[in-house]
């Protein structure tokens, strides 16, 4: 299962946000991109997901390429995420939202309530909340909810658009521990990140992107030990 | 917070009916259909319009706005989509029964078929192109294209241009039941029989696949296309069901004025439409009953203030959309109720 990204170029109108970069994503592996605002890893993974169009290039899935493929059929291909600024259903209740996670498979009950397991294991706050609406859940807890309910479509690999986003430094550090929990029952995970310090300490590789272009690829390890990146994404650690 | 409680019929009413069994839900259900039945035997009641005859305007406006503010409500209220437009679609099964009635010897029954099929299919083929838009931008394409119905059979010779058609069958007499013109009451009943249908096709849908899937479009449609749900395929459904109800309204609108011309379907009855949606509550099918059911009788009845009725009327829609900016019968906001209570603990 392994997700292939080849010189993908894609625009917003006449603009160009990304430049031709090229991603591997191997299977059982954590990627992660990070970068500045603007360096367009939510295009990266909007195009990944299907919500934007590729203008060249190519995304291949399993041997196959899928940039022609609509979003909605890509979750059944096993590519499933978790939006940016988490994209939640708010008026619809904690297990609505999870059982839209399984809209694309019809009628299966035992799954639904096998998967509603799983997921209140990895986040046994979202079953005291099961029938509260999501709009009333606090930042970190709709952040579980987002995660929770990509989990539900079975994916084989999950993208996920800055988990950490506007989250206390407690509530990251726990979505981070889960986000590695979760690839170690076999989810291939590529994650988009500007908390670079918890993105690299959990990922495998890490790719840099800057205005649209990959300038750095490394393992996440070396990454995190790299003076240039240091200076530049880390800061001077005051980041957590 | 308590105050609004009593005001609160919508609450009051789920209460009720979720309280009661099978056979009490029958009994409520059968007590409120043949009082709307009798309605129409009321004009000597308080209920009375003064000028225009009171069976005709249980017929039109009130009966078909309501059918139509329930189509509407499909595409706007379910799933959250802007239609200006929605004139087109009573339009076309306007001109459908005109000239299918007055060319073929078919009569109203058996023109409401294709009534229906022709509005679906201007459906489609609106909602194929332009449904990838979203918001405003679809708001002005509908519009757009209620004009440019409305333009086509003003400027065509099939249509008789600005001239309209004229003897436009009635529908036949279905046994005992006789239409007629002075004496509206077996048309009152066809209409309150299409809205009954149309609300019971709104409930099934929305409990369903097709409700979740509008739910979600509604709320976030980026995050809906994530969930798998074919976000398109789903919005043409809902446009095109809508369509249906504005079509079949139409057709009966033709068969009842034996007349109809370009100037009945402006962009105004889109609006008034839209508004009767609005004001009843936007998305709740009991609400929008209500609103177009105030916002077509009311007119009618002040009539006797001759001029000052539009104003009379303009007041009414912006003082209650003030007090109850969702409408007299809003629809459950769950993501707000607990919010609220929240910032009050």
């Amino acid at each position: 299962m392994r997700l292939e990204i080849k010189d993908l170029h894609v625009h917003y109108g006449k603009i160009e946000a990304i430049k031709g970069i090229s991603v591997v994503v191997n299977e059982g592996e954590i990627v992660t991109l990070i970068g500045a605002n603007g360096a367009g890893k939510t295009t990266t993974l909007k195009t990944i997901s299907g919500l934007r169009k590729v203008s060249s290039g190519a995304i291949i899935f399993d041997g196959q390429d899928i940039s022609n493929v609509p979003a909605h059929e890509r979750v059944d291909l096993g590519i499933s995420q978790a939006p940016e600024g988490r994209g939640i259903f708010p008026g619809m209740t904690v297990l609505e939202n999870l059982e839209m996670g399984k809209f694309h498979r019809k009628n299966r009950k035992a799954e639904m309530d096998e998967d509603l397991d799983k997921v209140y294991t990895l986040f046994p706050r979202l079953k005291e909340r099961i029938s509260q609406a999501g709009g009333t859940l606090s930042g970190g807890e709709q952040q579980m909810l987002a995660i929770g309910r990509a989990l539900m479509s079975r994916p084989k690999v999950l993208l996920l658009d800055e988990p950490s986003m506007g989250l206390a430094p407690q509530m990251i550090a726990n979505i981070f521990r889960i986000i590695t929990e979760i690839n170690k029952t076999g989810v291939t995970i590529l994650l988009v990140e500007q908390n670079a310090q918890q993105a690299l300490q959990r990922a495998h590789r890490a790719y840099i992107l800057e205005t649209g272009n990959v300038v750095k690829e490394a393992k996440a390890s070396d990454l995190l030990n790299d003076p240039a990146v240091r200076e530049a994404y880390l800061g001077t650690g005051a980041h957590s | 917070m308590k105050i609004r409680n009593y005001w609160n019929l919508r609450d009051w009413g789920a209460s009720v009916w979720e309280g009661a069994n099978r056979t009490k839900r029958v009994a409520i259900a059968l007590t409120a259909i043949v009082l709307v039945a009798l309605l129409p035997f009321a004009g000597a009641s308080f209920l009375a319009t003064p000028i225009a005859s009171y069976d005709a305007v249980l017929v039109y406006p009130v009966g078909i706005f309501v059918l139509m503010a329930l189509g509407l409500n499909i595409v706007v209220g379910k799933s959250g989509m802007l239609d200006l437009g929605y004139v087109a679609f009573f339009a076309i099964g306007a001109y459908t029964m005109a000239l299918m009635g007055t060319h073929t010897g078919l009569n109203t029954w058996e023109i409401m078929p294709f009534g229906i099929a022709f509005a679906m299919i201007a459906g489609v083929l609106l909602g194929l192109p332009t449904l990838r838009l979203r918001g405003d931008y679809l708001a002005i394409v509908t519009l757009g294209f209620g004009e440019i119905v409305r333009l086509v059979v003003l400027n065509s010779t099939w249509s008789k241009g600005p001239n309209g058609i004229a003897n436009v069958p009635m529908p036949p007499d279905i046994g005992p039941l006789k239409f007629k013109l002075d004496d509206q009451k077996v048309f009152f009943w066809v209409v309150v029989i299409m809205i009954l249908l149309t609300i019971w096709m709104i409930r099934r849908l929305s409990v369903r696949r097709p409700g979740r899937a509008w739910e979600a479009i509604r709320q976030d449609e980026d995050a809906a296309e994530l969930m798998g749900v074919p976000t398109l395929k789903y919005k043409i459904w809902s446009f095109t069901l809508g369509a249906a109800v504005g079509g079949a309204a139409g057709v009966l609108y033709a068969s009842k004025n034996l007349f109809i011309a370009p100037e009945m379907f402006t962009l105004n009855v889109s609006i008034l439409i839209l508004s009767c949606v609005v004001f009843g509550g936007i998305g709740n099918i009991w609400g929008v009953v209500v609103g177009a059911t105030i916002l077509g009788y009311l007119p009618d009845r002040i009539r006797f203030i001759s001029d000052a009725r539009m104003l009379v009327f303009g007041t009414v829609l912006v003082v209650v959309m003030n007090f109850r900016p969702d409408g007299l019968l809003p629809r459950k906001k769950r993501e707000k109720v607990i919010v609220k209570k929240e910032v009050v603990a």
